[in-house]
C-alpha cells in the first residue's frame, strides 16, 4: 500500500494552549518569556503579537519597543513536548499511527484512512475543523513522505493535498530551509545564492557532500521518498484493535454497555478467526472535550468469551465520567496468546470445564477487589516451616513435590511466632506449664522435640525444637524453644494452634 | 409382618410429604457424596449432609477456631475426593496447608482469598457460592445478618454447591437463615494404646440448629483419616426435655 503522509503544525502552540485556558487573552498581544543569561527571552509568541513582527528568541525589552502593550506571561518549561503528546494521543481518532514532531507538529500515519471519511480532502477538512475548534491554529499538508508533507504544512504556497508521486514538483519552489536541514546548511546555501530547491537539486550528488555534508543528501532522499523514514508512534501500534465512532456523544452507563459489547464481540470474532485469545484488554472512551479515559481488565489464561469479558468490564464502567459525552470508543488487546479451537474444546470438556468456570470466577475476582488477593499454596522442598509453603505463581503450576504428611503439623499456623513464658522440669523436656497473651495453661500431654535445623544458607540463626502440647482444658499447641541451654536461657515461643 | 411393614412405608411416605409441606425438597442433581459423618447425619432430615446448603460454624477462642478449621477440613476432604477446587475466603489467611493433608485435601487445590472489606468479602463468598464448578466456598467472616444469610442461601440453592461460614468472635449469634449452625471445641485426647503424648485429635461437636432435623451433641475423633464417635451420640431434645424440667 501506499504510504500517505500528514503533517500538522501548530503555529502558536503553547500561545493558543494559554488562550484556550485564559479567554481573556484571545486575540491580545502577548509572550511568554523565561530568563536567560540574566534578560528575558520570548519563547512562544500570540498571533497578534506575530502579526506586529515579534518573533521567538527575541529580548522582551526589544519586543515592548515594538509593541509597548504587549503583555509577558512566564514560561512553563517542558510545556510543548507535553501538549504535542496529548495533541498525539488526541490524533488517534484520526489513525492509529500518531508521533510528536518536536518542536511543534504532530505526524499522522494516514496510510488506507482517508478513505473512511470520504477522501483526503474531506479527510483534511475534518482534522482541521477538529483542530480548529479546539482552538489552534494549524496548518496540514498531506504528502507520500514524512519529508514532502512537513516542507509543504511550513512553507508550501499550495495546495495541502500533494497527489502520490508529486514530490518533487511540490518541493521545487520551496526554500532549502523546508528540507528540516540545520540552520548552519541553511546559512551556507543561501550564502551561495542557493534560495529555492530548484536551484541545486540538479547539483552532482558528490559536489552536494562534499560542500554541505551528509546530512543535506539524507534529508534530499527522505523528502522523494528513496530513503524510508519511520516515525515513533505516541502508542505503539496496537494490532488488535477495534473501535466505534459514534453519531452523538454518549452519556449513559447503558449506551456504554451496548458499544463496549459490540466491540468485544468484533473483537473475540476476529480472535476467532485468528485462533487466539486475550490477556489483557483495555476500553478506551475518547470524551468530546478531549479528555481520554481509559479502564482495562486481564485474565488467568487465554480467552476469547465475550460474555466473561464483558462481566469483567462491567465492574469499571461505573468509573468513566462520561460529562457531556464520549464520541468514540477504542477497544485493545495488548496481550494476546494463541488459543486453539482445540484448546478451547478442551476447556470444555467435563473436568476442564470446571477450571475455566473457575478461572472465570477468579477473573472477576481480581476485577473486582484488586491484583494478588487470592493465592495458592504449594509444598517447597524446606522443613523450615515458614518456608514449607510456597505460593503458586502460575493458575495451572503443578506441585513439584508431594506434601508431607508424616509430620505434625497444626492447623492454624500464627504469623509470626509469639513468646510465652514456660517452666520447664530439665533442658530438653516440654514445658510443664506456659503462659500466653496472660492466661496459664497447664500441660497434660505432649510430644516432641522434633529439631528443625535453621538453613544456614538462606538465614542465620539457631535450630528449633518443636513440641506439640496439650493442656488440660484439651487445646493443643505447637511451640518451640529457640535454642539450648548452653549459656543464656533460650527463648520460647508459640507458634500455631492444632485442631 | 405385613402390616408392620406397610405400617412402616405408609410412616416414611407421611414424613416425606410432611417434609415437602415444611418447604423441605432435597434438590434434584445435588451431589451424592459420603461426607464421613457417620451417626451425625442422622440428624438431618432424610439421613444425609446437606450440601447444597449453607452451614454456619461458631468459634470464640483461637482453640475453638482451629478445632473448627480442622472439623470442616474433614468435611471438605470428603467434598473434594473427586477433584476440583474449594475457595476459602478469609480477611487474614491463618490456616497452615500442610496440616490439610491428614484431612484428605490436596492443600495445593485450595484457593486462598485474602479480603480484608467485609463487604468485597461477602460479595467473593457469593460469587464463589454460585460458581458450579467449585467443591466447596468456606468464609471466614465474623458478622452475618440475615439478607446477607438468606442471598448466600439463595445463591446455593441454585449450584448446589456447599458453604461454610466460619464465625470466629461474633458479636452476637443472631437468626441467620443458614441451614444449620455448629460448634466445635477441642477435648482432651485419649493415649494411643497407653502410650504417652497426644493421641488422636478429640472434638466435642455441637449441632446446634438444623432445619427440619434434630440438634444433638457427639464426641468425635479424627483417627486415621475418619471420624469416630467416642461416646453414643445423646441426641438432645430441647422441647422434650425442657417439658421434663417444668
Amino acid at each position: 500500500m501506499k504510504r500517505r503522509y500528514v503533517s500538522i503544525w501548530f503555529r502558536h502552540l503553547v500561545a493558543d494552549w494559554l488562550t484556550r485556558k485564559r479567554p481573556e487573552l484571545a486575540g491580545a498581544p502577548f509572550v511568554t518569556a523565561t530568563p536567560e543569561r540574566g534578560r528575558m527571552v520570548v519563547k512562544a509568541v500570540s498571533m497578534a503579537a506575530h502579526a506586529k513582527g515579534i518573533q521567538t528568541g527575541m529580548v522582551v525589552a526589544d519586543c515592548r519597543a515594538i509593541l509597548p502593550e504587549l503583555k509577558v506571561i512566564d514560561d512553563i518549561p517542558g510545556k510543548p513536548e507535553q501538549l504535542l503528546t496529548s495533541l498525539a494521543e488526541w490524533c488517534l481518532r484520526f489513525t492509529p499511527v500518531a508521533a510528536v514532531d518536536m518542536p511543534d507538529g504532530v505526524m499522522l500515519d494516514v496510510s488506507g484512512c482517508a478513505h473512511l471519511w470520504g477522501g483526503e480532502p474531506a479527510y483534511l477538512k475534518e482534522v482541521h475543523g477538529r483542530l480548529s475548534q479546539l482552538g489552534y491554529d494549524v496548518r496540514i499538508a498531506i504528502a507520500d513522505t514524512i519529508g514532502t508533507a512537513w516542507a509543504v504544512a511550513r512553507y508550501g504556497r499550495i495546495g495541502p493535498i500533494i497527489a502520490p508521486g508529486g514530490n518533487a514538483d511540490a518541493l521545487f519552489n520551496l526554500p532549502p530551509a523546508a528540507l528540516r536541514l540545520e540552520p548552519g546548511i541553511v546559512e551556507r546555501l543561501e550564502k551561495l545564492g542557493l534560495y529555492r530547491i530548484r536551484d541545486f537539486i540538479k547539483m552532482p550528488r558528490s559536489a552536494l557532500r562534499r560542500r554541505f555534508g551528509p546530512t543535506l543528501l539524507t534529508r534530499i532522499d527522505q523528502a522523494w521518498g528513496k530513503e524510508t523514514e519511520a516515525i515513533e508512534p505516541v502508542q505503539p501500534v496496537q494490532q488488535y484493535q477495534e473501535r466505534l465512532p459514534c453519531m452523538e456523544p454518549i452519556r449513559t452507563a447503558t449506551g456504554i454497555s451496548i458499544a463496549l459489547k459490540q466491540l468485544l464481540e468484533k473483537l473475540c470474532n476476529r480472535l476467532g478467526t485468528e485462533e487466539k485469545g486475550l490477556r489483557t484488554c483495555v476500553f478506551t472512551c475518547y470524551r468530546i472535550d478531549g479528555n481520554l479515559q481509559q479502564i482495562g481488565i486481564g485474565t488467568n489464561r487465554p480467552t476469547r468469551n465475550a460474555g466473561h469479558l464483558f462481566k469483567l468490564f462491567e465492574e469499571k464502567i461505573q468509573r468513566l465520567e462520561p460529562r457531556l459525552g464520549f464520541e468514540q470508543f477504542d477497544l485493545s488487546a495488548p496481550i494476546v496468546e494463541s488459543l486453539t479451537t482445540t484448546q478451547e474444546a478442551l476447556w470444555r470438556v467435563a473436568a476442564n470445564k470446571n477450571e475455566a468456570a473457575v478461572a472465570e470466577l477468579l477473573d472477576r475476582i481480581t476485577c473486582k477487589i484488586g491484583n494478588g488477593t487470592y493465592k495458592r499454596y504449594l509444598p517447597d522442598e524446606h522443613y523450615w516451616p515458614e518456608r514449607s509453603v510456597k505460593v503458586a505463581t502460575e493458575f495451572n503450576e503443578k506441585a513439584q513435590t508431594t506434601w508431607q504428611i508424616n509430620l505434625p503439623r497444626p492447623t492454624c499456623l500464627l504469623e509470626k511466632p509469639e513468646r510465652i513464658d514456660v517452666s520447664v522440669p530439665l533442658p530438653d523436656y516440654p514445658p510443664m506449664l506456659f503462659r500466653h497473651r496472660g492466661s496459664l495453661h497447664k500441660v497434660a500431654r505432649a510430644d516432641g522435640p522434633e529439631r528443625i535445623e535453621q538453613e544456614w544458607w538462606i538465614e542465620e540463626g539457631t535450630y528449633r525444637d518443636y513440641y506439640c502440647l496439650e493442656d488440660e482444658q484439651g487445646a493443643r499447641y505447637w511451640v518451640f524453644r529457640s535454642g539450648d541451654y548452653a549459656e543464656t536461657e533460650p527463648e520460647w515461643y508459640i507458634h500455631g494452634h492444632f485442631s | 409382618m405385613d402390616l408392620s411393614t406397610s405400617k412402616q412405608a405408609i410412616t416414611k411416605q407421611l414424613q416425606k410429604e410432611v417434609l415437602e409441606m415444611q418447604g423441605y425438597k432435597r434438590a434434584v442433581g445435588e451431589h451424592l457424596l459420603d461426607t464421613g459423618l457417620g451417626e451425625i447425619g442422622m440428624s438431618f432430615p432424610d439421613g444425609r449432609f446437606p450440601t447444597a446448603a449453607v452451614h454456619e460454624f461458631i468459634s470464640y477462642a483461637t482453640e475453638e477456631a482451629a478445632a473448627t478449621v480442622g472439623f470442616m477440613s474433614g468435611i471438605l476432604g470428603r467434598l473434594m475426593q473427586n477433584g476440583g477446587a474449594c475457595l476459602w475466603v478469609t480477611p487474614k489467611n491463618t490456616v497452615f496447608p500442610p496440616a490439610l493433608v491428614q484431612y484428605g485435601i490436596e492443600p495445593h487445590r485450595i484457593i486462598f482469598a485474602e479480603i480484608s472489606k467485609p463487604k468485597d468479602l461477602l460479595w467473593t463468598v457469593e460469587e464463589g457460592l454460585k460458581c458450579e464448578a467449585l467443591c466447596a466456598v468456606v468464609g471466614d467472616l465474623s458478622e452475618l445478618g440475615f439478607t446477607e444469610s438468606r442471598r448466600l442461601q439463595l445463591a446455593v440453592e441454585q449450584s448446589k454447591i456447599p458453604g461454610f461460614i466460619h464465625r470466629q468472635k461474633p458479636r452476637s449469634e443472631n437468626t441467620v437463615a443458614c441451614y444449620t449452625r455448629w460448634k466445635i471445641k477441642p477435648l482432651p485426647s485419649n493415649a494411643i494404646q497407653d502410650l504417652p503424648g497426644i493421641g488422636y485429635p478429640r472434638w466435642e461437636v455441637q449441632l446446634l440448629k438444623v432445619r427440619n432435623g434434630k440438634p444433638g451433641k457427639w464426641i468425635v475423633e479424627w483417627k486415621g483419616g475418619d471420624l469416630s464417635f467416642v461416646q453414643t451420640p445423646t441426641i438432645a431434645l430441647p422441647l422434650v426435655s425442657k417439658l421434663m424440667a417444668g
